[in-house]
């Protein structure tokens, strides 16, 4: 399960939507053990590009010193998906950083973003609850 | 140095460790001497940093640097951190 307060939720599909037309990123701070976000880093996508993302790496060191400074790790990563579900792609998938990250997809195919997470330990997906917290 | 969670359990658990060297490839040198399950993990077979980390010394990544030849100064702190990427292709 990964708990999500509910602004962080609006802050990464915002930032997701002003991302547009290209895939948006970020990173998510907070308690690695209650599984909650305390915070989001959301961060250039360096690959520019609809179909691909890469977390700017000097966003990515800012984003975990200040996590660090905060009491707090790096827990998961967010990306959105323009034209697809919700799901990890094989792409996301090879390139899981950490088996004990949540990695977050949006997608933003349907009228309505669609916002899901997922555990990926060893190429096995595992999807998890969701709850919004505060609305 | 300060280690990612994914590669702290190749250092007994530990979130920093400390190694010496002139250059990031001599620090990283000794970071895989020491811990020898990191080999595959930050430097590749033939040497070259892998594509799936970034190092930086102090606030920079040294691939905009030096890459492994960066020179790096006592009191340093240098950082591994995962590359973060994906996407819907594939």
């Amino acid at each position: 399960m990964l708990r999500l307060p509910a602004p962080l939720y609006e802050q990464i599909v915002a930032h997701c939507l002003s991302a547009l037309p290209d895939e948006g990123c970020g990173l998510l701070g907070g308690d690695p053990v209650a599984a909650t976000v305390e915070r989001c880093y959301p961060t250039e996508n360096t690959a520019a590009s609809a179909k691909l993302y890469t977390v700017d790496p000097r966003a990515h060191l800012r984003a975990d010193l200040d996590a660090e400074a905060n009491g707090m790790e790096i827990i998961g990563v967010f990306h959105s998906h323009t034209h697809t579900d919700a799901y990890p792609s094989p792409t996301d998938v090879e390139q899981a950083p950490d088996p004990s990250w949540h990695y977050v997809v949006v997608s933003l195919r349907d009228t309505h973003p669609v916002l899901r997470s997922y555990r990926i330990v060893r190429g096995k997906i595992d999807e998890e609850p969701v709850v919004v917290e505060g609305r | 140095m300060r280690l990612p969670t994914v590669l702290r359990p190749l250092a007994g658990g530990q979130s920093a460790v400390s190694a010496s060297g002139s250059t990031i490839g001599e620090v990283l040198g000794e970071l895989v001497t020491n811990y020898p399950g990191m080999g595959g993990q930050v430097l590749t077979e033939d040497g070259s940093l892998h594509k799936f980390v970034n190092v930086y010394v102090n606030d920079d990544d040294v691939r905009y640097l030096n890459q492994l030849d960066t020179k790096v100064s006592d009191g340093d702190t240098i950082s591994i951190l995962p590359a973060v990427a994906g996407g819907a292709v594939g």
